[in-house]
């Protein structure tokens, strides 16, 4: 296999829990809440599917209990949040702490153990084609990944669902005096954004790297938030976002297995850069950036 | 209980430390007994401002009550309690005879109660059919189509693809209302929706409401414009300080007396608008000021020419939505011109097209913006901070730092000055009552000294006595030599304060009018593009929407209309545009100015 070849073959795999969550992520801040827990409730997401998965062999059943861990972390956000509101970024913060520090705790009778992972689905014909076939065999959650981000894109775009998510963002005060009911609309959202990030956990610790072991979110969490900024709030560029980061992720791997003399903490640094580059350069024009701005975002709603 | 009595001789009410309010006159609508809204002794406050106190307030079927009084009275607050935004803290409402506990505005328009806000509930970041799709169930294409038959027989026309934020003051205020007719009301409450409707549209409206309250749709019905009242309500409820003042019947009580029980006091004599004789220099100058505007569905402006001179006041009138905002951005500086064309526009003789507007600021001019809440002042920041924002050269820093006492004192004398009505300079922006905040808003630029000033609806939602102040303060400080530039889709008042008028339209500027010379009917043609001689054919939706750019066959220019006006005309040469093609709806524009004074 050329290195282009498996960087093809990678990419879609190593983006997923970020798109997962990212998109999570997206539907909170849409709605005005800053939740920067993110890192947390996958942590939380993986070690819970983990456990269920060595459990009972079942990925289903470890997707359903990463998704449930990670939107009940959310919901012990959303109390001090949407209740008293408190501060979003310590509420956010603590959270994220919180469910790391848990997920530490409930995995360690399995650390470094391993299961099976997702079987990649073969296309008959297309997967046996060079370069593209790679690119076409993966497994199950890639597609409903992908299927879910252009769902997502409609909702935002074409439903009532997604217009009230956008208004209550843009402002909860006009969007309550029109009888949307923002707090229960926000509750919403959050639980919504914590299941994809347990979701994303669970796809990392159960899929993409099948083992558990402490720490091995490795920042994909706070990559999960900047994608969400750096795409300026919009679905596509989001999971654009994630596909470049998981592309040059692995392009990072594979340079250095190929030994070339660049210094592997600058080689660690590109996907980071570059992403952040490219998105940034993307969403320069600043009518359309104004125009998917979340004008509440991190606002307390006092109604 | 008789037909149309209000509450009675106050029976039972929890609140009875206040007079029995003087009655005159009582509603009428014989045939139904049962009111349809009741409010029994409500009242409301925010801290130690009383907003409400034990109102009674009963509303007939099939009705048009106005609610009048001052900037601060406590209208919007009384309204916004009927539509659930609002808890009162006493008191009770019946509906139909009947109590009920309105949470929510999910729960009132479940009963059928609708509501126009005076600072609207649409949001920027939608287009018109996706605000328009919050609130009204239907699929988005159907929606689409109803907003465009609607738009024309209400005559409330909008683009239903166009983003909110894109849109001026007016066109909001065209959804507001659409939106809110679309839902069907029972109860229909209009918090200041002509506030910035040009006249043939609140003509329109006007004849839509009468159509709805025949159908026994009951309005509330909220505005400063006293005239307006006369002609369309029925019935009319005065408050002042949050209490009821009292009852009139408006169809058989003259302006006059209305004022009376609102302020308390007759109105004072308006300064004569005499032009100050003295020619100044030219202090703003447009030279064939071209834009292409980014947004495809908004106008581009062509070929604007305009001087304005010290010692006057030059009003530019027309339908919201034809270049006003454009206009006002490209003056003000928020929107650059690119270097080369830095030309067109020139301040106090410095060419100023690509200079930011802070730097525009320091050259002398000041900006009072159409949209008070949000970019005439940041609603969560206080009174005195809000000043700060562009008096800080006014003294108000020292070494960079804030001056906290001079930027006290200087929010302090702005509140004194013009009459603000709010606990003080430490009050965030956003509790204050619309009339109140603009009155700020306009007080603090005209502070400033400038020695231009562009002002954007200057009196929108003030009310009577105010909005007599704002406009002898302009005339002052036009004595003062001040060169000022009013945008207004009122006519009357542009006729009542300025010296020359120009009419914007689809982009394009009108040669100067003498305002002695001129009339609304005049300038009501070329607001709908009639009066140019290229006028655009007949059948464009009635001819009161603003026309977009490609909708209109206005490409072979004639040189004349966009000829710049020399200096002023003599007297014995009226500059006068024949207005020889008679658009449809042409003489809509005012009937006369029969002002509420
Ligand atoms: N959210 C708020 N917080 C504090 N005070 C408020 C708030 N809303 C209104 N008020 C105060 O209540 C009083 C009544 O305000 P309201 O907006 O009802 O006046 P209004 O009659 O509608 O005036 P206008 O004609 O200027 O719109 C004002 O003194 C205002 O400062
Ligand atoms: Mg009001």
């Amino acid at each position: 296999m050329s290195p282009l070849e498996f960087i093809l073959a990678g990419t879609l795999a190593a983006a997923t829990p970020l798109m997962l969550a990212a998109l999570g992520e997206l539907v909170v801040e849409r709605s005005g809440v800053l939740n920067l827990g993110v890192e947390g409730m996958m942590a939380l997401g993986a070690a819970v599917a983990f456990i269920v998965a060595y459990q009972t062999g079942g990925h289903g059943l470890a997707f359903v209990a990463g998704a449930g861990a990670g939107m009940a972390a959310a919901l012990v956000f959303a109390v001090p949040v949407l209740g008293f509101r408190a501060n979003q970024v310590a509420a956010g913060l603590a959270l994220g702490i919180l469910a790391g520090g848990l997920s530490a705790m409930v995995g360690r009778p399995y650390e470094s153990l391993t299961i099976r992972s997702l079987p990649k689905l073969d296309i008959p014909v297309l997967s046996d084609l060079p370069y593209v076939g790679g690119v076409l065999t993966q497994d199950i959650a890639v597609w409903a990944t992908l299927a879910m981000a252009v769902a997502m894109a409609w909702v935002f775009r074409s439903t009532r669902l997604g217009w009230r998510i956008r208004a209550v963002g843009e402002n909860p005060h006009a969007a309550r005096a029109i009888g949307t009911p923002v707090l229960r609309l926000r509750l919403a959202c959050i639980a919504f954004g914590g299941a994809l990030a347990g979701m994303g956990g669970a796809y990392a610790a159960t899929v993409y790297t099948p083992l558990w072991a402490d720490g091995m979110i490795a920042g994909r969490g706070w990559i999960a938030v900047a994608l969400v900024v750096f795409g300026t709030w919009r679905t596509g560029r989001v999971a654009l976002g994630a596909i470049l980061f998981g592309a040059l992720s692995i392009g990072e791997l594979v340079v250095q297995a190929t030994g070339v003399r660049i210094p592997s903490q600058a080689l660690a640094a590109l996907p980071y850069v570059a992403t952040i580059i490219v998105l940034a350069v993307i969403s320069s024009n600043r009518m359309l950036t104004r125009r998917h701005s979340v004008a509440s975002l991190g606002e307390p709603f006092d109604p | 209980m008789t037909p149309g009595a209000t509450s009675g001789p106050a029976s039972g009410q929890p609140e009875a430390g206040h007079p029995e309010p003087p009655r005159q006159g009582s509603q009428p609508e014989p045939g139904c007994d049962v009111p349809l809204l009741r409010l029994r002794g409500v009242s409301k406050s925010y801290g130690a401002v009383q907003a409400n106190r034990g109102v009674d307030l009963t509303v007939m079927p099939g009705s048009i009550h106005a609610i009048l009084g001052e900037n601060g009275a406590g209208k919007s607050t009384l309204m916004k309690m009927i539509y659930g935004v609002e808890a009162p803290d006493a008191g009770q409402i019946e509906w139909n005879g009947a109590p009920v506990a309105l949470t929510s505005p999910s729960e009132a328009g479940r009963l059928g109660i609708g509501m126009v806000f005076q600072h609207f509930s649409l949001f920027d970041t939608l287009t018109v059919l996706e605000n328009v799709a919050l609130v009204v169930p239907g699929s988005p294409r159907r929606l689409a189509a109803r907003i465009a038959t609607l738009g024309r027989d209400y005559g409330l026309q909008v683009d239903a693809t166009e983003y909110v934020g894109a849109l001026s003051v007016g066109e909001r205020q065209r959804v507001e209302i659409l939106r809110c007719l679309m839902q069907d009301p029972r109860l229909l409450i209009l918090d200041e929706p002509t506030a910035v409707l040009p006249p043939q549209m609140v003509t329109r409206l006007f004849s839509t409401l009468r159509v709805l309250r025949d159908r026994g749709v009951s309005i509330l019905f909220i505005s400063h414009k006293l005239d307006e009242i006369r002609e369309l309500c029925d019935a009319a409820t005065v408050l002042r300080d949050g209490q009821v003042t009292g009852h009139a019947d408006p169809r058989d009580t003259d302006t006059r007396s209305l004022t009376r029980m609102m302020i308390g006091r007759d109105l004072p004599p308006a300064l004569p608008a005499e032009p100050g004789g003295a020619e100044g220099a030219v202090q703003l100058q447009l030279s064939q000021l071209d834009w292409t505007n980014p947004d495809p569905y908004a106008p581009d402006l062509r070929g604007i020419d305009l001087k304005l001179r010290g010692h006057e006041i030059v009003g530019i009138a027309g339908i919201s939505g034809n270049g006003q905002s454009e206009l006002c951005a490209l003056i003000s500086g928020e929107t650059r011109l690119p270097t080369r064309a830095a030309g067109a526009i020139a301040l106090r003789g410095q060419s100023v097209g690509a200079m930011g507007a802070a730097g525009r600021r320091a050259l002398g001019l000041a900006y009072v913006p159409e949209e008070r809440l949000g970019h005439g002042a940041v609603p969560e920041m206080t009174l005195w901070q809000n000043a700060l924002l562009t008096a800080q050269s006014r003294g108000l820093t020292r070494r960079g730092m804030v001056d906290r006492r001079a930027a006290l004192r200087f929010a302090q004398d702005c509140i004194a000055g013009f009459d603000v009505r709010t606990a003080g300079p430490e009050a965030e922006a956003g509790s204050l009552s619309g009339g109140n905040l603009q009155k700020f808003v306009v007080g603090r630029e005209i502070m400033l000294a400038p020695s231009v000033l562009l002002v954007e609806q200057p009196t929108w939602g003030v009310d009577v006595a105010a909005a007599a102040e704002i406009r002898r303060r302009l005339i002052e400080m036009r004595n003062a030599g001040c060169a000022i530039l009013v945008i207004s889709e009122e006519l009357d008042e542009l006729f009542e304060i300025c010296d020359r008028l120009h009419v914007l339209h689809d982009g394009r500027l009108s040669p100067s009018l003498v305002t002695a010379r001129t009339t609304p009917e005049e300038v009501g043609e070329w607001m709908i593009g009639a009066g140019r001689p290229d006028a655009a054919p007949a059948g464009k939706g009635g001819g009161t929407g603003p026309a977009r750019p490609g909708s209109s066959g206005t490409n072979a220019d004639r040189p004349d209309t966009a000829r710049p006006d020399s200096a002023r005309p003599a007297p014995s040469h009226p500059d006068r545009s024949d207005p020889a093609a008679e658009g449809p709806g042409a003489g809509a524009a005012s009937e006369g100015s029969d002002h509420a004074v």
